[in-house]
């Protein structure tokens, strides 16, 4: 059992720790910058900054995704925005805010010195992405506009219409091109990692599968970026794409890098809420629609009368009633669970009755319906598409989805997982966002961490490691790539009863039903046996058609199904060990009176990282306390 | 509802291919049309068949990966939606559809409706970029571009880069997508250093890789699941005739 490597995060003081670990590390000369390659795995913001910045420097990078381009990451999805600490509006923004801001909005459960420096950089962030000609929606004087976004009481968030992921994705694909055409970047798209490739105790390589053709290939390099997002479908139903997984990084972490906090699972509150069984995705509304929306449900369980007919003392506007100052802005964890509250007591509307309302009268009646065009008109249409109803006439109807995952891999201050070598950024590492991420973070993290972490942290890796020359034909590509290839002729080889997605469907019912907004001793301990068990019945049963060599989407599904049967059941221990109630994770056993989560800061203050033993079912957990010297450990409130 | 579909299958890119038809006994009005290539799928597997393989990620009309001819139009009968926005309430019991995957020579099929659209990334590595490094860049404000102007160029850098316009057009030409990238580009201040430079390159590569011209069919136009105008060819023209007179 390996102890937990130190967080390596410098000495002074926090608003200093930044710069006094830029002046303390070793860099890497230019001429020698090109001796270097640099495995680069997947293509959203934190690896397209990543490899677009590391090849302007010199490096030689070699950049993986599994889309058919480097422009379709599931970064582009997001929708509402970055935040930054400009203070473009005056309005009282400072770098401190947003560190604080985004700490109370984990819950205090992530490391001060990374959300610090996360807020330092985020400035230079929104400069680098309009140097690109990212179009951030504008004012009419030509400058910059700000918008508010839950947990925060000042505006700071940048967006581009609802699509401010696409195009800040677009920036960096576009940095990305510029160095794949001048010979920079190798770029393999439609390619999947299967597996990490370690060499005398340092992460040297990866074993991809070409998705076309099938082959399994050999890469080495000096170090490994993973930058593979995170693993929401778990759940199966989720707003993720459907290609984002886990493979990637639990393969990482069956290689030795330690899995933290993988309990920390952010439910959306705005989302389209289920429509029936054959669904294969959910579709997130921004929660910028917070900003002009009211939430509500009738007052009366049961009403089937029709919204706009339902008089204004008979609704419910449950987040402005329990909430008064941050009301429907409410972080998204308060926000999800109250959903279901009022779910739970019979008063959701819709056919299901899983559903709130999402009123837009009062803004249109104060702002215009044009205004409200502006400002939604893409997610309004996206809305229309998807149910059918004009919500410009009735209220939306949305329900809490699975969103994001805060957990990951574990990294030290300079994103190095527990593998010398093997570097993990945004959200496929567990670092900034504590036990809940607050709105338009996702962006900023990834961001920051390719564009302005990882260049100076790689350095330090490359210029103080005493790298050997090591080759492909080496005993452990041998060993990792038989691996793999028995792994995708075992999963061909079942032929049995039941497809993969039957399998990860009914995971997902496990995950959501126990693993999900709310969670007990109980719920979880049948989620361990029950996951269990659909794993044994899947190495058993699943029915896998086609052959390797060949473009086979299921049997690329196969394998990211299998892994996700190991993550979904150390989710579930990581939950159950987890006593207490912090952010998305919220165990009914600990609430306030009130109904709200309640921290155990006193047992429950550190980082939970998992070190996979050889056997899923028990891995070993080491603990990473966090040490709280620049704020106060409060109780959240946003009443 | 009952859906019955006929559907191009196709091994590789030297394979012949062909169309076979296939019935869903119960598709639900709500789902979308991916999403009854789905239940097609999951039926074919069972019986012991190969499912059809196609592209699709996102399935919020954003990541570009899906795109299908689907009876005769790139993405379907409904206008400014990619076919994994596409709902089946649009259809009615006993309908028959026609799923083609992107027909164009600069889009070698990979297998059934699956196509190779890397020539896009190679158009955008020609000069669809602002070359500045990271950490060069000058405070986000220091430059005003009037909100007009940004919406405009907006509407340009929507492009989600998913082949449609090609597909749709009689001669297979990348145009309306080279154009968006040129004129997103063309309209802001950041775009000026390269303006030049950035059409002429990316024209080319267009050429390079075997698209066809325009000749102003506005096919693209229709199908665009982003609604891009043509206005950006003209854009696109007249930077090029600029640039090349002035070198």
């Amino acid at each position: 059992m390996a102890a937990l490597p130190d967080s390596k995060v410098p000495a002074g003081r926090l608003q200093e720790k930044w710069d006094s670990y830029k002046n303390s590390i070793k860099l890497v000369n230019p001429a020698n910058k090109r001796k270097h390659d640099i495995i680069v795995v997947g293509t959203g913001l934190a690896g397209g900054a990543a490899a677009a910045s590391l090849a302007e420097l010199g490096y030689r990078v070699k950049s993986f995704c599994i889309q058919d381009s480097p422009r379709r990451a599931h970064s582009i999805a997001a929708q509402g925005g970055i935040n930054a600490a400009k203070n473009y509006p005056n309005d009282g923004d400072t770098v401190w805010r947003l560190f604080y801001d985004t700490i109370k909005g984990g819950d205090y459960r992530s490391r001060e010195a990374n959300v610090h420096r996360l807020a330092q950089i985020s400035n230079s962030i929104i400069d680098q992405c309009v140097a690109q000609g990212v179009p951030f929606a504008r004012e009419y004087g030509g400058m910059l506009d700000n918008r508010s976004f839950g947990g925060a009481q000042v505006s700071r968030t940048f967006y581009a219409r609802g699509q401010t992921g696409q195009q800040l994705l677009l920036g960096a694909y576009q940095a990305m091109s510029r160095q794949i055409a001048a010979g920079n970047i190798e770029m393999f798209a439609r390619r999947e990692m299967l597996d990490l490739v370690n060499i005398d105790g340092r992460a040297r390589g990866i074993i991809t599968r070409n998705l076309v053709t099938g082959e399994l290939e050999r890469h080495i390099a000096d170090a490994v970026l993973l930058c593979t997002g995170g693993y929401g479908n778990v759940y199966y139903l989720s707003t993720n794409a459907k290609n984002s997984n886990v493979t990637a990084a639990w393969r990482c972490h069956r290689r030795g890098a330690h899995f933290a906090n993988p309990c920390y699972t952010q439910i959306h509150p705005t989302c389209i809420p289920v429509s029936g069984e054959y669904q294969s995705k959910l579709t997130l509304m921004s929660e910028s629609l917070r900003n002009d929306g009211r939430v509500w449900v009738p007052k009366k369980p049961g009403d089937p009368r029709a919204p706009e007919t339902i008089p204004e003392d008979e609704r419910d506007y449950y987040l402005e009633r329990r909430y008064p100052s941050f009301g429907n802005l409410v972080p998204r964890d308060v926000a999800s669970r109250n959903a279901k509250y009022v779910c739970d007591e019979g008063r959701g509307v819709g056919e299901t009755r899983l559903a709130v309302y999402l009123d837009f009268t009062d803004a249109i009646k104060r702002l215009g319906e044009q205004a409200i065009r502006e400002r939604y008109g893409n997610l309004f249409e996206m809305y229309q598409r998807i149910t059918g109803e004009n919500p410009y006439k009735v209220p939306m109807r949305i329900y809490p989805a699975v969103h994001y995952t805060m957990g990951g891999l574990w990294v030290d201050y300079g994103l190095q997982s527990s593998v010398p070598g093997l570097f993990v950024l945004g959200e496929a590492n567990f670092s900034d966002h504590g036990a809940n991420r607050l709105g338009a973070s996702a962006l900023m993290q990834g961001l920051a961490d390719g564009y302005f972490v990882i260049p100076y942290t790689l350095g330090d890796y490359i210029a103080s490691s005493r790298l050997e020359a090591a080759s492909t034909k080496h005993d452990a590509f041998d060993e990792a790539e038989n691996a793999a290839r028995t792994r995708i002729e075992r999963l061909l080889s079942i032929q049995g009863g039941k497809t993969v997605t039957e399998f990860h469907r009914e995971l997902g019912h496990i995950m959501w039903d126990h693993v999900g907004m709310s969670r007990t001793r109980e719920g979880l301990t049948t989620a361990i046996g029950k996951i269990s068990t659909l794993r044994d019945e899947f190495w058993q049963n699943v029915r896998v058609p086609g052959d390797n060599a060949m473009h086979n989407k299921n049997l690329e599904f196969a394998g990211r199904v299998a892994d996700f049967l190991e993550l979904g059941e150390v989710m579930a221990l990581d939950a159950l060990t987890r006593e207490e109630s912090a952010g998305g994770h919220f165990r009914e056993e600990f609430q306030s009176a009130e109904g709200e989560a309640k921290r155990n800061d006193a047992e429950f203050s550190h980082v939970a990282a998992w070190e996979y033993s050889g056997d899923p079912s028990k891995p070993v957990l080491h603990r990473e306390e966090l040490d709280f010297e620049n704020v106060k450990l409060t109780t959240r409130s946003y009443k | 509802m009952q859906i019955k579909l006929k559907v191009w299958r196709q091994k590789g890119p030297r394979d012949t291919g062909r169309f076979e038809e296939y019935v869903v006994p119960d598709a639900n009005p709500h789902m979308s049309f991916l999403e009854l290539l789905d239940v097609l799928n999951e039926q074919l597997i069972m019986e012991g068949k190969d499912p059809v393989e196609f592209d699709h990620d996102c399935r919020e009309g954003i990541c570009g990966s899906c795109g299908v001819v689907v009876d005769g139009v790139a993405h379907g009968p409904q206008q400014r939606t990619a076919c994994c926005q596409l709902h089946m309430r649009h259809y009615k019991d006993g309908d028959s559809i026609v799923v083609e995957p992107w027909r164009a020579s600069a889009f070698p099929i990979i297998r059934d409706l699956v196509v190779d659209r890397s020539a896009f990334d190679r158009i955008i590595g020609a000069g669809g970029y602002v070359s500045v490094s990271t950490g060069a860049a000058p405070d986000a404000n220091a430059i005003p571009i009037p909100k007009v102007v940004v919406d405009e160029a907006f509407d340009y850098a929507a492009c989600i880069g998913c082949g449609a316009c090609v597909a749709a057009c009689p001669n297979a030409s990348a145009s309306l997508f080279t154009a968006a990238k040129i004129s997103h580009l063309a309209l802001l201040p950041q775009g000026q250093a390269e303006r030049a430079q950035r059409v002429v390159n990316m024209v080319d590569q267009m050429e390079a890789e075997g698209f066809g011209d325009c000749s102003n069919h506005a096919e693209c136009e229709a199908v665009c699941p982003k609604g891009i105008s043509i206005k950006g060819i003209a854009t696109m023209r007249r930077e090029y005739i600029k640039a090349t007179l002035s070198q």
